[in-house]
């Protein structure tokens, strides 16, 4: 059952791939850069399954709560929060560069991309 | 409180507040002015550090005043002062040198950006060799990262776009790769602060988790610092990025990737996993060797200039690889002094080539002929710099590869196949600098051929050869960075 009781972190490993294999089979620009958002989706689940204690409620210090309150670990938290704004970040900019790929070349497919520059 | 203890976050600091500043100049030439005195002002900065540490202490500065493990701190020793000059004087260096070259390739309605970028660049670069935690390593990472994406994509060829993407993509998932296995060493030790994870690291049972967690931190780093194979989205960014960018990127960002490699896994994981030189070594000798020789095979059949340079940088990455791999004071020690001195001679040389660009209007070897008549002293700046790649005495090269051998020999009877591989492909370097020599010196110009009469301006031509003159100081005096580099190596091996 122990193994069962780890689903996060299976489907942090699924997701991860999932993510991986859009980026690597995918030509198109903007399906690439989807793979991509999956692929660093997946670490914001990994942090945020590792903070969880049993029984755990939300790192918030409330009054009069029980002095035995078991809080989440609220550092993870805090970690993802940032890497969520790089992650977002990465995609506005990759998608900026894809307008651009847009403009310059009419197509965001890399096979035609590299078929114009092979030509060029 | 003196001025002189906060250096350490001013380091930081000075850049990432210029860098808005920058942005919203919008006056013709200030945003330029801007980057070079934030960057100057570091590398003052990262000298004054450099000149504290020289001695072998280490400077531990608290954010904030909270102490670690609870608050981030930046740790300065030998090691990260080097490199921290490194980038610095790298990234001050190139801008000074390409004001002409910049305003030639990168337009004015873009420039506060553009600069401002390159600020955020050296900032997250020297935020990333000096903080002593592995999470705030990832977000500088990633800081220098995004503005790097930036700073290619305003190449003036529309191949840059393509080749942003793919740095887009590949330098993604070498950060993601990355922060996974920070994550894995915050399950095991509960810790961020690598000090902290070191000392608790010794107590994990679980060594399976550790290998997991040094495997992903491994792969993604190397993927960054573009050892081979995980190189592919390194020669075409150099190639179609701005000339002077890539002075800057190949003198300095791959650079701090292999540090952070050299720091992490020394310093957390090296004592603390079974059998992990060995690891280590099965994983980089092979990379490294490869990169040797494919590196410099792909550089003698390359017909571009600039991506030939590239294919030599994944070459010479592959010496410090094997240098990290030999886990030995006199390895490291290589490798280090690697870092410092290919970085002089790359940034040298691809100064060389932003003039011979700003003359010729190419970078193809062929349009090249007769730049040795027309620009003698640029062709003599590169001609030193191909020395150093080679390796010749009297040139830096000469010192990091010394050391590299001698790192060598001492491991018996690998060591010998590992001097034989560093031996034949500097031969193979001496083919890929000829054909360029060639090129320059012997041949006569093609008929139809604009002819160039003039020497760069010597706005870009002086700064080249202080880099160049810098270099060559270092291979005769070469007592600074080895000193610094020995110092860190005997740290990170607990020699000390």
């Amino acid at each position: 059952m122990e193994l069962l009781g780890l689903y996060n972190y299976f489907v942090f490993a699924v997701l991860l791939m999932v993510g991986l294999y859009c980026i690597l089979a995918r030509t198109n620009i903007i399906k690439s850069l989807i793979g991509l958002t999956i692929f660093q989706g997946a670490v914001f689940l990994l942090y945020i399954s590792m903070d969880k204690i049993d029984g755990g409620t939300g790192p918030i210090i409330l009054e009069g709560a029980p002095a035995d309150t078991i809080y989440a670990n609220p550092l993870p938290q805090v970690l993802i929060l940032t890497a969520i704004v790089v992650g977002i970040s990465t995609t506005a900019l990759g998608l900026a560069v894809a307008v651009r790929i847009r403009e310059a070349y009419g197509t965001i497919e890399e096979d035609e991309i590299q078929e114009m520059d092979r030509e060029q | 409180m003196t001025l002189h203890d906060q250096l350490p976050a001013l380091l930081v600091v000075v850049p990432l507040v210029t860098a808005p500043i920058a942005y919203l100049l919008r006056a013709h030439g200030l945003p330029w002015a801007a980057a070079v005195a934030a960057n100057v002002t570091a590398f003052i900065i990262a000298c004054a550090l450099a000149a504290t540490v020289y001695g072998g202490e280490t400077i531990i500065y608290e954010m904030g005043g909270w102490p670690a493990p609870y608050g981030i701190v930046l740790h300065i020793d030998a090691l990260s002062a080097l490199m921290a000059m490194l980038v610095t004087g790298a990234s001050a260096a190139a801008l000074i040198f390409g004001a002409k070259s910049l305003a030639d390739e990168v337009g004015e309605e873009i420039a506060p950006s553009f600069f401002a970028a390159w600020i955020l660049c050296t900032a997250g670069l020297t935020g990333m060799v000096i903080t002593g935690d592995a999470f705030n390593i990832f977000v500088f990472m990633e800081i220098s990262s995004l503005s790097t994406y930036i700073l290619v994509s305003a190449g003036p060829d529309r191949r840059a776009l393509v080749a942003t993407y793919r740095y887009i993509v590949m330098g993604t998932i070498g950060a993601t790769l990355y922060l996974i296995g920070v994550g894995f060493l915050y399950m095991a030790t509960g810790s961020l602060n690598t000090v902290d994870i070191a000392a608790r690291i010794g107590d994990v049972t679980e060594v399976r988790l550790l290998l997991v967690a040094a495997g992903f931190i491994t792969v993604g780093l190397a993927l960054k610092a573009a050892i081979f194979p995980l190189h592919s989205w390194m020669p075409n960014a150099y190639t179609f990025a701005p000339n002077v960018v890539t002075v800057f990127i190949a003198a300095a960002s791959a650079k701090v990737s292999l540090y952070v490699l050299i720091r992490i896994d020394y310093a957390i994981f090296y004592k603390n996993i079974p059998n992990h030189e060995l690891q280590l070594a099965l994983l980089l000798v092979p990379m490294g060797i490869l990169a040797l020789f494919a590196g410099s095979m792909l550089a003698i059949y390359e017909k571009n200039l600039k991506r030939l340079l590239a294919y030599s940088s994944v070459a010479q990455v592959g010496y410090i690889a094997l240098g990290i791999s030999m886990a030995s004071v006199s390895g490291l020690t290589a490798a280090i002094v690697h870092m410092f001195n290919h970085g002089l001679i790359k940034g040298g040389m691809f100064m060389a080539v932003a003039c011979l660009a700003l003359r010729y209007r190419s970078v193809n070897i062929a349009n090249l002929a007769g730049a040795g008549r027309a620009m003698p002293w640029t062709m003599a700046a590169f001609v030193i710099g191909g020395l150093g790649l080679i390796g010749v005495p009297l040139t830096p090269g000469f010192i990091s590869k010394w050391y590299l051998v001698l790192g060598a020999l001492e491991k018996g009877g690998l060591g010998a196949v590992l001097v034989a591989a560093i031996l034949l492909s500097s031969l193979l370097a001496v083919i890929y600098v000829w054909k360029v020599v060639e090129v320059a010196y012997f041949k006569e110009p093609r008929a139809n051929a604009v002819p160039v009469e003039r020497e760069a301006p010597l706005v870009m031509l002086i700064p080249t050869w202080i880099v160049v003159l810098a270099g060559l100081w270092i291979a005769i005096d070469s007592s600074m960075p080895v000193t610094m580099a020995t110092l860190g190596a005997e740290t990170l091996l607990g020699a000390r």
